[in-house]
């Protein structure tokens, strides 16, 4: 039968640890927020906000105009793709399914006995401290989204700066925008390196444990 | 004395290219070497520059459809004013070029039916408004001013100037060149700037005039202005023609 080798035939439909869209929006997100990071960094070197600057081999643009040209760019791949995201994962339920609820008591719970290595990692299941950060690098995408408009278009969108504070306090919420989701790239890359397995599912949909014969990472 | 051959150090070669090339695949990935290929040398665009170049154009008609003629930029009290306003040029603050008031002549050109040529004196004799907003630079930095001047809209009306016209573009004593959209040199709030603050606008600031546009990023606030002309060629600019975008609305 052709449908039983569909990935949402019932008896795969266990196997598969992402769908499609989430596997494509998530590398295009990596791609595309790598590309804001990086020229965003260029950006700010023009003029820093703190007392420091990024070094210039890391950021994205080669001087400001380069850089200010792949940010405008990036950011239509950065929005359109998060939009799809979006929509999907409320049409799909893949946020109420897989985000909700969280629960503080359980956050802490997990991340107590994930620091004491009792905390079991179910492919396809998202603990709770999971659960808050994907959630959470979600949240600050958006708010990186918000603010950048409202530094874009200050008077165009006069509202928006306003609620953020004005033109100079969202260039700050922008930069810590920024950060948060820095760090998040920091602790999940962490944790994929420390659990591998993790990193087949993103590319295939499938966990490689499920398949016998196969060699696991 | 033995010949050294080429032969003799090709494994060396090797691994060091291939150390290089770890290198190089560590740093970031090949993302970093993609700066090598940002506008960085407008004579020969590569592909990267092509995508980046179509993106911006994008972007100037998507700034145009989001702009409003009646949106007005946040105006703030004298007491928000930034002390010292900062200077900003492509050039150093002593470079900034001497105009004398006496001989100035605003040229004008294109299509623009009363091509006369204009003194200060005549430029003051037109109506004269104040304005205290915040000047934004590409760089992200702002500061507040004030600046008073001939409301531009007036400017273009005396002259008739055909509003039907793409773009009004600018050249400076000082060899700067810029230009904006029809729309926004109608905006109530762009105007020839004559002075800064209360007083005559100085040399540093863009003696004898200047335009003022809040709603745009300040690399778009010519100084020094010598010539006006209207057109339906897009003129560039001097920071545009390298690689900033056109509108640069905010």
């Amino acid at each position: 039968m052709a449908d039983m080798s569909m990935s949402h035939g019932s008896g795969a439909a266990a196997d598969e640890v992402h769908p499609l869209v989430v596997r494509i929006t998530h590398w295009v997100n990596a791609f595309a927020m790598i590309l804001m990071i990086l020229s965003g960094w260029r950006i700010y070197n023009a003029s820093p906000i703190f007392g420091f600057r990024f070094p210039d081999q890391l950021t994205l643009g080669a001087w400001l105009g380069g850089a200010l040209a792949w940010h405008f760019a990036a950011m239509w791949l950065l929005a359109i793709n998060g939009l799809v995201y979006v929509v999907y994962g409320f049409a799909s339920g893949h946020f109420k399914r897989d985000f909700w609820p969280i629960r503080p008591v359980d956050v802490w719970n997990d991340f107590r006995a994930a620091l004491t290595f009792k905390l079991a990692h179910r492919l396809g299941t998202y603990n709770s401290v999971q659960k808050l950060l994907y959630a959470g690098v979600v949240f600050l995408a958006a708010a990186a989204i918000v603010s950048g408009l409202s530094i874009w278009k200050p008077v165009q969108f006069y509202p928006l700066t306003w609620l953020l504070g004005g033109y100079d306090f969202a260039r700050i919420v922008h930069f810590l925008a920024m950060s948060g989701i820095v760090g998040f790239l920091v602790v999940h890359i962490a944790l994929v390196a420390l659990v591998p397995s993790t990193f087949v599912p993103m590319i295939t949909g499938r966990a490689a444990a499920a398949h016998e014969g196969e060699t696991t990472r | 004395m033995k010949r050294l051959r080429i032969g003799d150090i090709r494994p060396d070669i090797k691994q060091i290219e291939r150390r290089a090339f770890l290198r190089q695949s560590l740093s970031l990935g090949a993302l970093t070497m993609l700066t090598g290929c940002s506008l960085d040398n407008p004579a020969a665009p590569d592909f990267i520059d092509r995508v980046l170049k179509g993106m911006s154009h994008w972007n100037d008609r998507v700034q145009a459809a989001i702009f409003s003629p009646t949106r007005l930029a946040p105006v703030y009290p004298e007491s928000a004013i930034t002390k010292p306003f900062p200077f900003n040029a492509f050039y150093a603050e002593a470079q900034a070029p001497v105009v004398d008031g006496a001989t100035y002549r605003l040229e004008l050109a294109g299509m623009i039916a009363d091509k006369r040529p204009w003194t200060v004196a005549d430029l003051r004799k037109l109506p004269h408004e104040s304005q205290v907003t915040r000047h934004i630079c590409v760089e992200g930095w702002s500061a507040i001013g004030k600046w008073g001047g001939v409301p531009f809209h007036v400017f273009l009306e005396r002259i008739g100037a055909d509003k039907t016209a793409k773009y009004v573009g600018f050249k400076c004593a000082d060899g700067y060149y810029s230009s904006i959209d029809m729309p926004t040199a109608l905006h109530p709030q762009t105007l020839l700037a004559l002075d800064y603050g209360d007083a005559e606008l100085p040399r540093k600031y863009g003696y004898p005039m200047k335009l003022r546009v809040p709603t745009k990023l300040g690399f778009k606030n010519p100084k020094h202005i010598t010539e006006i002309f209207v057109t339906n060629d897009y003129p560039g600019g001097y920071w545009e023609d390298q690689g900033y975008n056109w509108f640069s609305g905010s």
